[in-house]
C-alpha cells in the first residue's frame, strides 16, 4: 500500500470527524438555562449567630457531629465554637480544644492559664459554612462534585468527589475537610436532609440559648430574616467577595 | 455510635502539627506530590523550550540535546499528572477530571492542555524520528531473530504506513517540525502558566495569591527544564566518554571529541540557563518587595513565615544554594563541565525548594491569620498514605521519567553519540 502524506492526513482528519461525532450528542448549557431549568427557589436559607447568647457549652458541634455522623474523636468539625479572650493589654488569645465540643470548662489556653483580672473582655463565636452566594469551593472542584441547590445550600456528592483538596484550599473560612470514613471533601450542609423535610438544623434545635437560628431569608416575615433586616449585624470575611450568609449579631473586630 | 471509629485518622494529621490558633479543619492538605506536580510540569515545559530553541531558532550548537530534550519531555509529560494520581484521595476517579470536567475550576483544563500539549509532543517527536523508523523498519524487514521480527514489527507501525522519502516529503518533514516546535512553546508556557494559576487563583490563601504566580511558574519552568536537560546532558557524555576510554575496540569518535562536542552545548546552554534565572529571580523578587510594601493585612503573618519561620528554606536553600551560588558559578570565567554540573544540580534543587516553599510555605499559616502549621515530611512509611504523600513517593515519581527515558530510547534513539543518527 502506498500511503502518501496528503492521504495520511486526509485520513487523520476524517477520523477526528468521525470520533466527534458522537460528542454531538452532548449539549453545553450555559449557567442561566441551568437555572431556568432548576426553577428559581423561593427559599434562600440563611443563618443568625447570636453571639451574646453563646456560652460555648458545645452542645451544637456534639448535635452536629452525631447527626451527620462526623467521627466523634476527630480534630474536624463540620461546626465550631471559638472562645477569643482579649487582654487589657491587647493581646489576643483564641482557641477551639476538640472544636468547642466539650465545652469551655477551663481557664486556660493551650495549657497557659489566663489571669481573669488581666482579661478586657471574653466571648464565644460558633462558626459554620457560611453557604457563600459567590462560592469559592463550588468554582474551583474540576469535577462538579460540589454544587449549590436552588436554596443556596452547597453541598458535596460523596460518590464524585475525587479527593483533590482544592476546595478545602479555596474556602477562607476553613469550612471544609476530609472526611475520614468516605475520603471525600466533607462539610456543613445547614442540615439539609432535615430543612426539606421541615426540621430545624441539629445545632440549631440542640443550643439552649437560641444562639443559633436558621431561615429562609426569601421570606420577610421568618424570624431570621427580621432579625438581618433589622439588626446590626455583619458577616466574615466580605473582603474575599464570597457573600456569605451566616450573618453574626455582636462580631467583634478580633474575630477572626 | 460512634465508638468505633476512634482510631480513625484525619488526613493531614499525621505530618502537621499545630501552633497557636488554627481552625480545626485546617492541616496541611497538599503536600510533597503537589510539589512534586509544579516541579515536574516545570521541567516539561522547560525540556521542551529548549528543544525548541533549536528547531525554530536554528540555535544549531543546541543540535544533540534538542534531540535529547525532546524526547525527554514526553517521558516526563507522562510522569507529569502521576503525582496528581499519588495525592487523590479517590485516585479511582481520576477520570473524571478528564471527562467531566467542571469548566470554571483551573483543574478542569487539565485534560485539554495537556492532551493537546501530548499530542504536540508525540507529534514533533513522530516528525523527527520519521525517516528514522522508515530505514529501520526496511533494515528490519527480513531480520531473523524474535527480538529483531518484533522490533521490525514496532518501527513498521511506527511508520504509520507513510515510506515517502522523497526530497519534497523530507522538507515538509522539517517545515512540520518547525511549526510543531513554535506551536509548542505557547502550549508548554499555558501548560505550566495554568499550574501557577491553580495556585495563583486561590483568593482565599495569602501567599498563593498573586497575578504573577503563572509568569513566576513558567520562568521557573524553564530553568529547570534547562537545567535536568543540562546535567542528564553532561551524565550521559561522560558516560559515554568513560565507555569510549575503557573498551578495547576502536570507537568511531575519540574522547576527544566527545569532550570538545560536551562543553560547546554546556556553554551555549549555560548562556539561557543564566538568562532565564535572572528573570525568573526578578519576578520572584517583585512579588516580595510589592507584598511587603503595600503591607495588606496578610502581611504579618506572611513576615513571619517568610523571614523567621521559612528563612533557612527561602533564603538559604532557595535563593542562596539555589539561585545565587549556581549564578556565580555559571558566570565565573572558563566554565568547565564539572563547574556546570555542579551548577545544574544547584539550580534543579533550588528550583524544587522553589516550589516547596510556595506549596508547603502557602499552609504553613491558619487563614485566621492567629497561628501556623508545620509540615513533617514522612521518611518511613508505616502505611500506604505515608507512603504516597512521604519521601518515598516523591523519589519514586523523580525516578519514573529517567525509566521511562530509558526504554524509549532503545525505540527512538536521542543519545548514541558513538555511531550517531541524522535525522535533520
Amino acid at each position: 500500500m502506498k500511503l502518501t502524506r496528503r492521504d495520511l492526513l486526509i485520513t487523520f482528519v476524517k477520523g477526528a470527524a468521525l470520533s466527534a461525532l458522537p460528542m454531538s450528542a452532548y449539549k453545553i448549557l450555559s449557567p442561566s438555562e441551568v437555572h431556568a431549568a432548576l426553577k428559581e427557589s423561593n427559599i434562600r436559607w440563611g443563618f443568625i449567630v447570636d453571639t451574646d447568647k453563646c456560652v460555648g457549652c458545645g452542645f451544637c458541634v456534639k448535635a452536629c457531629k452525631l447527626e451527620n455522623e462526623v467521627p466523634y474523636d476527630v480534630e474536624v468539625s463540620r461546626t465550631w465554637v471559638e472562645r477569643y479572650i482579649i487582654m487589657k493589654d491587647g493581646r489576643t488569645m483564641i482557641d477551639t480544644p476538640h472544636a468547642g465540643r466539650d465545652g469551655f470548662t477551663t481557664q486556660s489556653v493551650r495549657g497557659a492559664d489566663v489571669n481573669p483580672k488581666n482579661i478586657a473582655k471574653a466571648f464565644f463565636v460558633p462558626k459554620l459554612c457560611n453557604q457563600c452566594e459567590n462560592p469559592p469551593c463550588v468554582q474551583v472542584c474540576p469535577v462538579g462534585a460540589t454544587y449549590q441547590t436552588p436554596e443556596g445550600v452547597v453541598l458535596v456528592d460523596r460518590s464524585w468527589c475525587i479527593g483533590c483538596g482544592y476546595c478545602i484550599m479555596s474556602c477562607p473560612y476553613g469550612a471544609r475537610f476530609f472526611h475520614p470514613v468516605h475520603k471525600v471533601a466533607e462539610k456543613c450542609t445547614f442540615c439539609y436532609h432535615r430543612l426539606v423535610k421541615g426540621m430545624k438544623t441539629a445545632c440549631v434545635d440542640a443550643c439552649p440559648f437560641g444562639a443559633r437560628q436558621v431561615g429562609n431569608l426569601k421570606d420577610q416575615n421568618d424570624p431570621v430574616t427580621k432579625q438581618v433586616l433589622t439588626q446590626r449585624v455583619a458577616v466574615l470575611k466580605d473582603s474575599f467577595g464570597t457573600k456569605p450568609q451566616v450573618y453574626y449579631i455582636g462580631l467583634d473586630e478580633n474575630v477572626r | 455510635m460512634t465508638a468505633g471509629l476512634h482510631e480513625l485518622a484525619v488526613h493531614g494529621a499525621e505530618w502537621t502539627t499545630k501552633e497557636l490558633f488554627t481552625y480545626p479543619n485546617e492541616f496541611v492538605y497538599w503536600t510533597i506530590q503537589i510539589v512534586m506536580y509544579p516541579y515536574i510540569t516545570g521541567l516539561v515545559a522547560g525540556a521542551f523550550v529548549l528543544s525548541s530553541l533549536y528547531h525554530v531558532f536554528g540555535q544549531e550548537e543546541l543540535k544533540d540535546i534538542a534531540k535529547f530534550a525532546l524526547v525527554f519531555s514526553l517521558a516526563l509529560l507522562i510522569v507529569a499528572p502521576m503525582p496528581l494520581l499519588f495525592h487523590l484521595q479517590q485516585p479511582m476517579r481520576n477520570w473524571e477530571v478528564m471527562f467531566t470536567p467542571h469548566f470554571t475550576s483551573a483543574i478542569a483544563a487539565f485534560g485539554m492542555v495537556y492532551s493537546f500539549y501530548m499530542a504536540i509532543v508525540v507529534g514533533e517527536i513522530w516528525f523527527v524520528y520519521r525517516k528514522f523508523f522508515i530505514e529501520k523498519a526496511i533494515a528490519l524487514k527480513e531480520a531473523k531473530g524474535m527480538y529483531n521480527r518484533i522490533l521490525g514489527m514496532v518501527y513498521k507501525a511506527l511508520t504509520l504506513g507513510s515510506y515517502d522519502l522523497s526530497e519534497k516529503a523530507v522538507h515538509t518533514d522539517h517545515k512540520i517540525i518547525k511549526f510543531l516546535a513554535a506551536l509548542g512553546i505557547p502550549v508548554a508556557c499555558f501548560l505550566h502558566g495554568y499550574a501557577g494559576f491553580i495556585f495563583g487563583s486561590v483568593k482565599a490563601n495569602a501567599l498563593w495569591m498573586t497575578p504573577l504566580m503563572p509568569v513566576i511558574f513558567i520562568m521557573s519552568a524553564i530553568v529547570s527544564g534547562i537545567a535536568l536537560c543540562m546535567l542528564t546532558d553532561i551524565i550521559i557524555m561522560e558516560w559515554q566518554k568513560f565507555r569510549i576510554k575503557h573498551t578495547r575496540k576502536k570507537a568511531k569518535i575519540s574522547a576527544e571529541e566527545v569532550a570538545g562536542a560536551e562543553i560547546d552545548v554546556v556553554r551555549k546552554s549555560a548562556k539561557y540557563l543564566v538568562g532565564a534565572m535572572i528573570a525568573a529571580l526578578v519576578l520572584e523578587l517583585v512579588d516580595l518587595i510589592f507584598r511587603g510594601y503595600t503591607a495588606m493585612k496578610s502581611w504579618d503573618i506572611l513576615r513571619h513565615v517568610i523571614y523567621d519561620m521559612d528563612f533557612t528554606k527561602i533564603f538559604i536553600m532557595q535563593y542562596g544554594i539555589g539561585n545565587l551560588l549556581p549564578f556565580i558559578l555559571l558566570l565565573m570565567p572558563k566554565l568547565t563541565v564539572k563547574r556546570a554540573a555542579l551548577a545544574t544540580t544547584l539550580v534543579l534543587f533550588g528550583v524544587f525548594m522553589m516550589r516547596w516553599n510556595v506549596v508547603i510555605g502557602g499552609q504553613a499559616f491558619s487563614n485566621s491569620f492567629a497561628g501556623y502549621m508545620h509540615y513533617h515530611l514522612p521518611i518511613i512509611p508505616h502505611n500506604a498514605e505515608t507512603f504516597k504523600e512521604g519521601v518515598l513517593g516523591a523519589l519514586f515519581m523523580g525516578a519514573l521519567p529517567f525509566v521511562l527515558f530509558y526504554f524509549f530510547n532503545k525505540i527512538i534513539p536521542a543519545i548514541k553519540y558513538i555511531k550517531p543518527v541524522d535525522n535533520q
